[in-house]
């Protein structure tokens, strides 16, 4: 007998359908993982449970009655929990207020902060959770806001948690120690919804694994039944194979830096050779965003020296696209993309004043449709409609745009940031094997990436940053999750 | 001159409650996240309904409707902003356009006067000053209270910072948000009130006269909290009777000064005050301006 059933759910946003007709059980006690592509439905449908979405078809029975879930509200009053992948934390709240918030304890109308204290306290006892519960959100790291969370959840007595892309901001360590806590706590009773992409965890942790392909669960399988593969290829259906990488032929150094500083990073001195991908790997917010901002020309160092392509000193991002330096922003709808823009427009940023996209002082609009319509074949950017705005293609379609006008012309060196966050595995593919085919063609890559995974996969060599400084530094064959992951927390010995 | 600052400390006393009043208005439709630049407005609709009603009512009476239509303006912002999701700048812009044609309007149609309505009997006062006068002393603790030390404060400041974090702890984001900026028309609307009833006896056709604009800045400048935001006012009001007994106690100084450079002092007090300030110091709620959309993807 299930606890909770969703039966029939469909929901559309416009004329894009999120959900279509998806039917889950979730029994107690159960590991559940939902897996599937971005945009596959899985936020959707757990949002759905969660009553911030209004499923447009559908019912969800709790215990075999008829549930109406119309508000987060009605979700928690009927044990439903979620943590989401966007925290929804107050930052500038204590961790006891934020745990506290909508289910306030009071002593004659008044907020009862020693009692509301007290209490997330026991919380976090009952359920072996460590934090510091005086602190303010914004202070702590982001596993502890994570488990933060999960506590919200608890306090307020669930007995179904769904975790929205747990692991996508953790460290390996962190991610381990989640997936421990949440392992007892579902042997403990509590009914547990996985939301990942990441095939690896989703195997060793649920009970049972529901695949998702545009909106419709397409499988639903048991661990010791499938394989990373298989899983793999239900999640995207028929597909092309992968372009294979080739070993790296490092030619000569086209950026160094020496003893930089800039805002968190401090003191940092490395060199990026052509045809080399050079991976940086950390916990968000240790330095690599000023890195790949002084490597572009956004951000003057503090300290130190710098030489880009044979050019001491400080850079301006005009100067460095002059040398050869691109760059592929982490935000692409701030700094890559003018989304109000038609698609041309946006191919043309950046190299606007020269033909074929002027000619003298007038825009060459009949040039510039061409060299976009070339781009966007070479790029496999869809739909191929240049007068469209830049907005209203898909995440995976803007990425390749971008990644697509940053290589062309033979630049010297890719700064890029994040440049598969969000994106679905197929166009994830596609950004990945043009980084890497940039890089045969003897162009540097400087790559920083949250997800640790991606670095892994495509770097030559890896810098791994905490706190501002480098902390480790890996050629290819020395790659070991472990000892990295130890590096990003800043721990050196062992 | 100990004559002369108590006779400052005393037109403080009398001027300063109405800007107090907006001014720590203004911080709880903020802190919640919802622009009210519509301030001016508010209190020009206050200060117009309480001196006209205070010509059939009893002036404390009045009072209150004052407060009340301030509070129904809040609520239209509130309503615009929430739920239909209006530019919450300019939708507090268009009150402050509206009320000033309306009250002009209303003047010559209701007592063919353009200038201002009848005279009305003032508040009585109370140990030497208007009751109004003690309740600003008062509100800004209340306020400070209400704010730090409640559910609903605790709530309206996390609204502020991240209503997802609200939602999704299953408290209903629009209604809380909608109390914060009936309040806020409320305490604007009791700041004109105080105006028409307190300050003068009746309701002239310039009032407020931009003091809407400098609760604003007053809120601002007190970093959005209700005790920061009553201590600027206070300090705002303490410029403006300067000048005031200044002009009356030197009027040899209206010869070397033009009376135009200090009726402008407080305002250009205001913008020297705001360009001091450090930057990071007056950090505004994270979703100031952000209207809250569950499906929004």
């Amino acid at each position: 007998m299930p606890t909770i059933a969703l039966r029939g759910i469909s929901k559309r946003f416009g004329s894009q359908v999120a959900l279509r007709d998806v039917s889950l059980e979730l029994g107690r006690g159960e590991r559940v993982a939902l897996v599937g592509e971005n945009g596959a439905g899985k936020s959707s449908l757990m949002n759905v449970l969660y009553g911030l979405y209004a499923a447009d078809t559908g019912e969800v029975r709790v215990d075999g009655r008829p549930a109406r879930i119309r508000t987060p509200a009605d979700a928690l009053a009927l044990g439903i929990g979620m943590v989401h992948q966007h925290f929804t934390l107050v930052p500038t709240l204590t961790v006891t207020e934020n745990v506290v918030l909508g289910r306030e304890p009071t002593r004659v109308g008044q907020l009862d902060l020693p009692r509301a204290r007290a209490e997330v306290l026991a919380t976090c006892a009952r359920f072996g959770f460590a934090l510091d519960v005086d602190a303010r959100v914004d202070a702590l790291t982001v596993g502890s806001q994570q488990k933060v969370e999960i506590v919200k959840a608890l306090h307020r007595g669930v007995s179904t948690l769904v975790l929205d892309e747990p692991t996508a901001v953790l460290t390996p360590q962190e991610a381990d120690e989640l997936f421990t806590v949440t392992r007892r706590l579902s042997d403990e009773g509590l009914t547990v919804v996985l939301i990942s992409h990441k095939l690896k965890e989703v195997l060793a942790f649920a009970t049972r694994i529901a695949v998702m392909r545009r909106g419709e669960k397409v499988a639903e399988v048991r661990p010791a039944e499938t394989t990373p593969e298989s899983l793999a290829a239900l999640m995207v259906g028929p597909r092309g194979p992968r372009p294979a990488s080739v070993k790296a032929a490092p030619g000569p150094v086209v950026a160094t830096l020496h003893r930089v500083s800039a805002g968190r990073l401090r003191e940092v001195s490395c060199a990026v050779r052509a045809g080399e991908v050079l991976g940086i790997a950390g916990v968000d917010g240790n330095g690599q965003r000023e890195l790949a901002e002084v490597l572009t020309g956004m951000r003057v160092p503090d300290d130190g020296a710098l030489v880009v392509l044979g050019q001491r000193g400080a850079l301006t991002p005009g100067r460095a696209r002059a040398l050869g330096v691109r760059h592929v922003p982490e935000d692409r709808l701030r700094h890559a993309l003018v989304t109000d823009f038609s698609v041309a427009e946006n191919a043309a940023l950046g190299r606007h004043r020269a033909p074929p996209f002027a000619a003298g002082a007038r825009i060459d609009v009949a040039g510039r449709l061409a060299e976009t319509q070339a781009l966007l074949d070479a790029h496999d950017v869809r739909p191929r409609a240049p007068h469209l705005r830049a907005g209203a293609l898909s995440g995976g379609n803007q990425q390749k745009l971008v990644v697509g006008r940053e290589l062309a012309g033979a630049p010297k060196l890719l700064v890029a940031v994040q440049p598969t966050r969000g994106l679905d595995l197929a166009a994830v593919d596609a950004v990945r094997g043009r980084l890497l085919d940039f890089r045969a063609g003897g162009g540097a890559v400087v790559l920083v990436s949250l997800d640790l995974d991606e670095v892994l996969a495509l770097s030559d060599r890896l810098l791994v940053v905490h706190d501002g400084r480098v902390t480790g530094e890996f050629p290819r064959e020395a790659f070991d999750e472990r000892v990295i992951g130890r590096r990003m927390l800043g721990v050196l010995d062992a | 001159m100990t004559a002369f600052v108590l006779a400052l400390f005393d037109s403080v006393l009398d001027a300063a409650p109405a800007l107090v009043f907006a001014a720590v208005g203004t911080t709880l439709s903020e802190r919640a996240g919802v622009v009210n630049v519509g301030v001016e407005g508010m209190m020009r609709a206050g200060a117009f309904a309480a001196a006209a009603s205070a010509l059939v009512l009893p002036t404390p009476w009045a009072v209150l409707v004052g407060a009340g239509v301030g509070a129904a303006i809040g609520a239209l912002h509130g309503w615009l902003c929430i739920w239909a999701r209006s530019d919450q700048v300019v939708s507090g812009m268009a009150i402050n356009l509206v009320m000033l044609a309306l009250g002009q309007f209303l003047l010559e149609a209701a007592f063919s006067s353009p200038s201002g309505t009848p005279p009305i009997t003032q508040l009585t006062p109370w140990l030497g000053h208007s009751p109004l006068t003690w309740l600003a002393v008062a509100l800004p603790f209340v306020v400070h209270a209400v704010v730090q030390r409640t559910p609903f404060g605790l709530r309206l400041r996390a609204v502020g910072e991240k209503p997802e974090a609200v939602a999704a702890m299953g408290v209903r984001v629009a209604p809380l948000r909608l109390a914060a900026v009936v309040a806020s028309g409320a305490l604007a609307g009791l700041g004109g009130a105080h105006l028409s009833t307190a300050v003068l006896d009746r309701f002239e056709h310039h009032m407020p006269a931009g003091l809407g604009f400098m609760a604003v800045a007053a809120m601002v400048f007190g970093r959005w909290r209700p005790l920061g935001a009553a201590l600027a006012a206070l300090f705002f009001s303490v410029g403006d009777a300067l000048r005031l007994s200044l002009a009356s106690s030197a009027p040899g100084l209206l010869e070397v000064v033009p009376q135009g450079v200090l009726l402008a002092m407080p305002y250009a007090l205001t913008l020297v005050v705001l360009s001091l300030q450090r930057r990071g110091a007056s950090r505004a709620p994270a979703a100031l301006g952000r209207p809250y959309d569950p499906e929004v993807r």
